[in-house]
């Protein structure tokens, strides 16, 4: 039981807000907060006791608690802690601020805490709708909202279509290697060979599941609506943790059930990730609204963080985990960004409402200015130090080519970035109103940019701990 | 040889963390404060760069000042610094450089004056950092990193077309710079390690060297720029500050050059030899095509903008022609002159442009136009102006006593060793560039006084006058007397030959 011990905590203090919420009143609903954010510590703290320990299975072999599940989960609550936080103020302005979002978020989190730790297809079945339900949820809290409406339609009927192809192929597998524990499975695929047809059909539906999840073209189409469509503070949520735990997915499903069939997977991933960096990073350059460019450049860096995964060696897997906590770190900053431009009856989602914030707002302007520079992968910040991983472990596989292509792409991708900063720093300010924002949201923002600097100047330790996590 | 202080280091961080205390000090009403602090810092790092040339031991090839330490394990990078005879004259030029912009913007600049005093002053360190690197990834990381400063320059105080300036100098040497992150990422996984001089004893097959010299071309020839590749220089010297234009000339453009020096020549020497006849090609286009697009330039910072494209020719010229000069005379001494003539050129461009865009900044600050058709006679109202910039375009066409003649001298003289027509050709821009630089000169400081605007100058300040003057010194000084860079290059340059003499293969 201690194995699965702070899934059992997050549950239960779901579950507990979910009853104390009700008996709170407008002004009392910060305890609600509170309350979530203390459980998102809690659990942090459960799941650091044992990390790096040794591996440890439980519910007969279906769940497991390992270095790699440990460190993504951490990121996870960090994530969520962080979206909690930045997302108040905007929730109390457009009278969002309800105990649904905190209860459906621990939902969420405890979800990714699943499919995270998950060790057969069950286990990853059940973490992923218990995410994927509350994530329809939140895009459509905002009930009014035509536009939130549409997203969480499409989303829902899109998400059921990939969990069907998912269970697809998953049946597909159990069909053929009778077990839906990954290390059975695992073994299986050995005796049987990488060329075993089924398994081949089995592995193709679940790529289909796993890029829709990610939001790789061409599974993509869900991305940029319901980014947009949902109220900023749902997007953060959406765009950050559950990148993490999709992540893990794909680690779980493609390299510790089906890596016997790397071969095939591999020629997969390429096309997955070639597409993804060329749709994503071209169709950002038309958008005007910041959301929905930063939806396709999701995409992007979804392709980006692939490229490690399909190297095949731990130290491919190790970088792709590095650039799925780096890509969250600078998805949390650049919603925040937007969420503190945003106030009541304005949503701050339009390119041009960034025009001209360093006259408004050095600092802040500044800070938008790293994150930007990190997405293109310019050094010194983070986000190259991501990219220089991710790309070496291609190189090692020996596919220098695919790294070039990638290379090509981050210059298209640097565009839109660019821009971004051009109208922070070379227009004229559009409207002047001072940049209000609580204390703790403008420190969280702030710590958050500087990290991504402070990291990338030195992110050895960043670095050390994922390979770390990857037991190497 | 070497003193306890960490020189290079001091080099490089005095400037930035400089420009982020000039940044926290000048973002309210202390604009003056923000000026003095950073030339103050300016100054600083300038006296902290001496030592390296005094106490620079010229007999020596190796590494002097070398600073060592762990710093991104996972793949063994090393924040690694050192110079030799070819780095270490480059980051005094970018030290020197800092303190005429600095001073040139003083009271020019009114819009942010801190924000841009900072960002030439964390420029500075990053260029600094970029000569003294001596891991690959370190030389990639600052290398990059000083595209951000220079985009925020330009984009923010620069002409009416600077943001397709900017972004267009932006991509343009991104493009250039990923193929080489790929390449220096394929050479770690064969040396498993990313020190450079690691890199140069590296043994590469012969496929493997020419496609990592063509992405290291891809980087230094966008950089330099090499015809045809050069497009967003006039853009980007057009649309920006002065200081912004004194800095992409004097220094931005060196470093491509010394890309060349200390990646592509002894890292892939096999590949240099067989495509230096490209090498050779595209220098010569540079040099007399672009010489002839100077000449029909209206506008003056485009006219030295040309100029520096067809000046740097010179350069790649030096460097390439030595495999040639080789196979000549079996010698490698010939060889050197070419290199050591393209290191010349190298410093004194840096003076020379550096004056040159000063000088069109005069007169811009005055009448805000660089059109040379809106000037005639400017000799009449700011005759000490004109003296200064009669010789510096004098430098400029090559004159000799002159430091542009130097450069330019040794490289003709050793391009004769290779091939008759190379030197011809080389030659021609004696004749162009004096052309369109006199010509501009005529156009804009001689004849009668030509409208309103020229009869109101004033003639320069006492500001302006110590930034001219001691560019002229320096013109002056290193044309008659340039035996103090030709020493501590000298023996560098040697070990450099003596490294590409020998195949990888």
């Amino acid at each position: 039981m201690s194995v699965a011990l702070p899934e059992l905590f997050v549950l239960g203090m779901a579950c507990l807000i979910l009853v104390i919420d009700l008996f709170l009143t407008e002004k009392t609903r910060i305890v609600t907060y509170l309350l979530a954010q203390a459980t998102l510590i809690g659990a942090a703290i459960a799941s650091m006791a044992h990390q790096f320990g040794a591996p440890e299975i439980a519910f007969d072999g279906n769940f497991i608690r390992d270095g790699m599940g440990d460190t993504l989960k951490v990121f996870i609550y960090l994530s969520a802690f962080v979206v909690f936080l930045y997302s108040r103020s905007y929730l109390q302005a457009r009278n969002l601020f309800k105990g649904e979002f905190y209860v459906l978020g621990l939902f969420g989190v405890l979800g990714m805490m699943v499919m995270v730790s998950a060790q057969s297809l069950l286990t990853l079945y059940l973490g992923l709708e218990l995410l994927s339900l509350s994530l329809y949820a939140l895009v459509a809290m905002n009930r009014d909202s035509t536009y939130a409406s549409e997203a969480a339609m499409k989303y829902f009927v899109l998400g059921a279509l990939a969990s069907g192809m998912l269970l697809y192929g998953m049946s597909m597998i159990y069909g053929v290697t009778g077990s839906l524990v990954l290390s059975e499975i695992s073994g299986q695929v050995a005796t049987l060979g990488a060329d075993d047809m089924v398994l081949v059909f089995g592995l193709v539906f679940t790529i289909v599941g796993i890029a829709f999840k990610l939001g790789a073209v061409p599974f993509h189409m869900w991305v940029p609506d319901v980014y947009q469509g949902s109220p900023t503070a749902v997007t953060v949520y959406i765009g950050t943790a559950p990148k993490i735990a999709a992540f893990a997915m794909v680690m779980r499903l493609l390299v510790d059930g089906l890596e016997g069939l790397h071969p095939h997977w591999q020629g997969m991933l390429v096309i997955l990730v070639i597409l993804s960096l060329a749709i994503g990073n071209i169709t950002a350059i038309a958008q005007t609204n910041i959301k929905r460019m930063l939806a396709y450049s999701t995409i992007a860096h979804v392709g980006y963080l692939l490229l490690g995964v399909l190297s095949g060696t731990e130290a491919g897997y190790a970088s792709s985990m590095f650039y799925t906590i780096v890509y969250a770190l600078m998805s949390l900053g650049g919603f925040g960004m937007i969420m503190l431009l945003s106030r009541a009856g304005f949503e701050a989602d339009k390119l041009e409402d960034f025009k001209g914030l360093n006259e408004r707002s050095p600092w802040f302007a500044f800070m938008m200015l790293i994150l930007m520079f990190s997405m293109a992968g310019v050094p010194v910040f983070l986000g190259f130090w991501a990219k220089l991983s991710v790309l070496s472990a291609v190189v090692d596989a020996g596919l220098v080519w695919l790294a070039a292509v990638a290379v090509v792409f981050s210059i298209i991708g640097a565009f839109y970035y660019l821009r971004v900063v051009k109208l922070m720093y070379f227009d004229k300010p559009v409207d002047n109103t001072p940049i209000e924002g609580d204390i703790d949201v403008r420190v969280m923002l702030s710590a958050n940019s500087l990290a991504i600097l402070g990291l990338g100047l030195f992110p050895g330790g960043l670095m050390g701990l994922c390979t770390r996590a990857m037991g190497l | 040889m070497s003193s306890e202080l960490p020189l290079l280091s001091l080099v490089v961080w005095t400037p930035i963390i400089g420009g982020l205390l000039v940044l926290a000090i000048g973002s309210g009403k202390h604009v003056l404060e923000a000026r003095v602090v950073s030339l103050l810092v300016a100054l600083l790092t300038f006296a902290i760069s001496i030592p390296l040339y005094v106490q620079f031991d010229p007999t020596s090839f190796q590494m002097q000042f070398v600073e060592l330490h762990p710093w991104i394990e996972r793949f063994n990078i090393h924040y690694h610094l050192g110079v030799d005879g070819i780095s270490m004259p480059l980051i005094l030029l970018t030290t020197f450089t800092t303190v005429l912009v600095v001073l040139a913007g003083w009271e020019v600049i009114q819009y942010k004056p801190a924000q841009y005093m900072a960002a030439f002053l964390i420029m500075e360190g990053l260029m600094n950092g970029v000569f003294a690197a001596l891991d690959a990834m370190l030389f990639y990381v600052f290398w990059e990193a000083l595209l951000i400063p220079m985009f925020v320059v330009i984009g923010i105080w620069g002409g009416p077309r600077r943001v397709y300036a900017t972004i267009k100098f932006f991509l343009y040497t991104f493009l250039g710079s990923v193929f080489m992150l790929v390449s220096l990422i394929y050479m770690y996984f064969q040396a498993d390690s990313f020190a450079i001089l690691d890199f140069h004893t590296l043994k590469l097959g012969l496929t493997a060297q020419i496609l990592i010299f063509i992405a290291f071309l891809l980087a230094f020839a966008v950089k330099v720029p090499m015809w045809p590749v050069h497009t967003w220089l006039p853009d980007a010297h057009v649309e920006a500050p002065t200081g912004g234009s004194v800095i992409l000339a004097a220094i931005m453009l060196k470093l491509g050059a010394y890309g060349f020096l200390r990646f592509s020549l002894p890292i892939t020497p096999d590949a240099s030899r067989e495509l230096d006849w490209l090498m050779i090609a595209l220098s010569l286009i540079a040099v007399v095509y672009i010489g002839f697009v100077a000449l029909v330039q209206k506008d003056m910072k485009k006219l030295v903008a040309y100029s520096s494209i067809s000046h740097m020719g010179f350069v790649t010229l030096g460097f390439f022609i030595a495999f040639t000069i080789f196979e000549n005379t079996g010698s490698w001494k010939g060889a050197a002159m070419g290199i050591e003539g393209g290191i010349v050129q190298m410093i004194s461009h840096g003076f020379i442009s550096g004056a040159m865009f000063l000088s069109i900044g005069v007169l811009y600050d005055r009448v805000h136009s660089r059109e040379i058709a809106a000037y005639g006679g400017v000799t009449n109202t700011m005759p000490t102006f004109a003296a200064f910039a009669v010789l510096f375009a004098m430098a400029n066409a090559g004159l000799p006593g002159t430091s542009g003649f130097v450069g330019e001298f040794m490289v003709i003289l050793s391009a004769f060793k290779a091939n008759f027509w190379f030197a011809f050709f080389a030659a021609l821009t004696l004749i162009i560039g004096a052309a369109y630089t006199l010509w501009m000169v005529k156009r804009v400081f001689f004849g009668e006084v030509a409208n309103d605007n020229v009869a109101k100058l004033k003639d320069i300040n006492a500001r302006e006058f110590i930034i001219l003057g001691t560019l002229a010194v320096a013109v002056l000084f290193f044309g008659i007397y340039p035996a103090p860079l030709l020493d501590v290059m000298g023996v560098s340059v040697q070990h450099l030959l003596e490294h590409i003499a020998q195949s990888k293969l």
